[in-house]
């Protein structure tokens, strides 16, 4: 006939997970040339021409790829802990099909070229989405700001220090109104950093018994506050990135009620864990925030169930083991998430923190709506992104086998509910390690 | 946490572990068998010929990463003693100025065979990470403002010969700096375990946050914290330590938190007073109550100090397993 040939799939017998529709049932999910073309419980396989790719999904669950808001790779400068290929495939293994980098590389991107630079490679990788946000501040110093208009036409999705807080209040209401301009995001590390002093760990009990210096949890919410102070005086979006505590949660929660442009998110590390993971020194669970209290460990998950917390990112770091295997003052902070971002997350699906589509929504249509994507929702027209995984599958957490060059999980060993067994991204797989099994096991089959 | 079991085997070792990283996680048994033994040394050190052979053909290395003239000499002291080779390596002469890593440092003694290792080391946690990678028994000589078990002991012990009596029922009142105090840690398990009640007396800034949760009775005016005390620990008010400011100026300090005869009279009359060493005199004690020979200890735990550090030596060797079983 000569036209080109349409790409079509269906993925039937699928447990549809969207937030966007607050739909989880059973169904089908049709995609054309990358885009989705229908979905829901109504679409029938039988209906469909024979040129469609049958991909029967035996009632595991079809979700929107997960968008993963935070992540640190070492390209460019230290290639050595990642590069955007190795955190790409990383991505592609843990479900992820959308990532944003952090500028803080060697060297940091505050300028055009560097951003072009880094979406340029990421676009010859080429596996998933791959998104940047630009400094802030020139060099993430904190003092003058970066060329926010330009980055921002150039493709930054947001503006950010990184792991360093943007400390100086001034510099914060500069950025805060200058960026409404462009309605572009600033983000924040919410931590402030005089309180945090020398601080390696939460405050309390542990630190003493260890003899490590501590972090009090109101630093985070201290910096919360202020930023809600210049919020409200200078309009602007704001997003505290990693929120972990009781506190700050309801700081959050009053100031979405009196209608501020705030989010946030937390990461899959401070639904799990608390500061007892870092007894006996274990270096691994040595985290910026630190892990914190039980209590604060609760009331994470309690933001995430009613939504003031509006996203789960991995703050992915990689670290190589020189700079773990250390005494734990001198130790570097950070942990790899992207592979275990989904199973870990799941386990609050589990145990009755949170239902299914809560934890999916603050793992998709969640950090979607914040960066304005088009993803993270199973919508017709929607990017066919998508993930399918088996939620019930056991297994345990084996740093060896990730794809990341670094493996400083402090998962390591833990027993874990819960597999992806497909990653498609624009239609196509591009993580699909059960393809050449039988088909009962949830295979492609030509109809 | 601190250490690890080894498997029962008769007779009954002086010790059931392979290192003494911390007193957190020792019973009372293993307290007092080592302060026993450190008994019989105190009084063989006293007399003409101090030498013995349990370490006979055995290697201690003392390695300092931090500066100590005290302790360094008491182990090194203690382990010729014992009849065993000691070599001292401190900061100053090895390759960890050359960048070499803790783990690196740790790597290379070990493929010489030590049979103990005694570390000192500025930062909390550093002396277990070194104990996870050799084979040999390790002694924490103090990491950061963690532990210093030895000497604990030997605070112990000191009371323990002054009174002719066990800790129980005892009131010690730990004075100063406990905030960087490693020694104030060790010296709250070791009295909490011997059943003594323990009171912290500092100012907020030098109480470390959830102290209470250990047990420790706390006190920010120095009399009430000294009220009826059967033992005043004070402490190094370690300004090397400090980042940012702690307490307004040593003159303000001195006068409210340093041990004079004054704030003495709140303690019992025969309160004896105790200090780690070094001391500032004239910040957290008067010179004359330091020197005050009724009433102070200071000295006698100097002496002590070698007679507890021989009995952890030879307790640990005398529960080596072989090389390969390795603690982990």
């Amino acid at each position: 006939m000569g036209e080109e040939p349409v790409s079509k799939t269906v993925y039937k017998n699928a447990r549809l997970l969207d937030p966007a529709s607050e739909l989880d049932a059973m169904g089908s999910l049709l995609v054309e040339n990358g885009r989705i073309l229908d979905m829901g419980p109504k679409v029938f396989v039988d209906a469909m021409q024979d040129d469609f790719d049958i991909v029967d999904c035996a009632g595991k669950c079809l979700a929107p790829g997960l968008i993963d808001m935070r992540v640190t790779t070492g390209e460019p400068g230290n290639e050595h802990l990642e590069t955007l290929a190795t955190a790409s495939q990383a991505a592609a293994a843990g479900g992820v099909t959308t990532i944003v980098c952090l500028p803080n590389t060697d060297p940091i991107v505050d300028d055009v070229a560097l951003l072009e630079f880094v979406e340029r490679r990421a676009a010859e990788v080429g596996l998933i989405s791959v998104h940047s946000y630009a400094a802030a501040t020139k060099r993430t110093r904190g003092e003058e700001m970066s060329e926010i208009g330009l980055l921002h036409q150039a493709g930054a999705l947001g503006f950010t220090d990184g792991p360093k807080a943007i400390a100086n209040a001034l510099v914060m209401r500069r950025l805060l109104s200058y960026s409404t301009v462009f309605g572009t995001l600033v983000i924040q590390h919410p931590e402030a950093p005089d309180l945090v002093g020398e601080g390696v760990m939460s405050e309390g009990e542990t630190a003493t018994r260890l003899g490590l210096a501590g972090i009090p949890a109101a630093a985070e919410v201290m910096m919360i506050e202020r930023d809600m102070r210049l919020l409200a005086l200078s309009g602007g979006r704001y997003h505290a990135s990693r929120v972990t505590t009781a506190a700050a949660i309801e700081v959050i929660a009053k100031a979405k009620a009196d209608g501020l442009h705030v989010t946030c998110d937390t990461a899959p590390h401070y639904l799990a864990l608390n500061e007892g993971a870092v007894v006996d020194y274990r270096t691994f669970a040595k985290v910026s925030p630190p892990l914190r209290s039980e209590e604060d460990r609760q009331a994470v998950l309690r933001g995430l169930a009613d939504g003031t917390i509006d996203a789960i990112a991995s703050d992915h770091i990689p670290r190589d083991q020189d700079s773990k295997r250390l005494p734990f003052d001198q130790a570097e902070p950070g942990v790899v998430g992207l592979e275990t971002m989904l199973p870990v997350t799941l386990e609050s699906v589990h145990n009755g923190s949170l239902t299914m589509l809560q934890a999916i929504r603050a793992l998709t249509l969640g950090p979607a709506s914040i960066l304005g994507l088009p993803g993270g929702r199973l919508t017709k027209g929607a990017p066919a992104d998508l993930v399918l995984f088996d939620p019930d599958v056991a297994g345990v957490v084996e740093p060896a086998k990730f794809h990341s060059k670094c493996k400083n999980s402090p998962f390591e060993g833990r027993p874990i509910q819960g597999r992806v067994l497909k990653t498609i991204r624009g239609g196509r797989a591009v993580h699909d390690p059960f393809a050449a099994e039988a088909p009962e096991r949830g295979r492609l089959v030509h109809a | 946490m601190t250490a690890q079991s080894l498997p029962q085997t008769a007779p009954e070792p002086l010790f059931r572990f392979r290192h003494l990283l911390g007193i957190e996680g020792l019973q009372r048994p293993d307290i007092e068998r080592l302060l026993d033994q450190s008994d019989v040394y105190v009084d063989a050190n006293r007399k003409g010929d101090k030498k013995h052979s349990i370490l006979r053909g055995r290697t201690l290395i003392n390695l300092f990463f931090e500066n100590s003239t005290r302790t360094r000499t008491s182990f090194e002291l203690a382990g010729k003693r014992l009849g065993g080779d000691v070599i001292n390596m401190s900061v100053s002469t090895s390759s960890i100025k050359k960048g070499e890593t803790l783990i690196d440092t740790a790597m290379t003694l070990n493929a010489m065979h030590p049979d103990v290792l005694v570390v000192r080391h500025a930062n909390s946690g550093a002396v277990h990470l070194l104990a996870e990678k050799v084979n040999c028994s390790v002694i924490n000589a103090g990491d950061g403002t963690h532990e210093h078990p030895t000497q604990a002991l030997l605070d112990a012990l000191t009371i323990r010969r002054r009174l002719g009596r066990g800790l129980e029922g005892l009131t010690v009142a730990i004075c100063g700096d406990i905030a960087h105090s490693r020694v104030a840690r060790s010296n709250i398990h070791l009295m909490s375990i011997m059943g003594a009640r323990v009171r912290a007396v500092a100012p907020p800034t030098l109480i470390p946050s959830g102290l209470d949760r250990l047990g420790v009775e706390i006190h920010h005016d120095m009399e009430q914290g000294l009220q009826d005390a059967d033992i005043i620990m004070m402490l190094r008010l370690q300004t090397e330590r400090m980042k940012g400011s702690f307490v307004p100026s040593i003159r303000e300090y001195y006068r409210l938190y340093g041990l004079d005869y004054e704030k003495l009279k709140a303690a019992k009359p025969d309160a004896l007073i105790m200090h780690p060493g070094p001391m500032n005199r004239g910040v957290e004690i008067d010179s004359e109550v330091a020197d005050d020979i009724d009433r102070s200890l200071i000295r006698e735990q100097v002496e002590i100090g070698v007679a507890v550090r021989m009995a952890c030596l030879e307790a640990l060797v005398s529960t080596q397993v072989e090389p390969w079983a390795k603690n982990r």
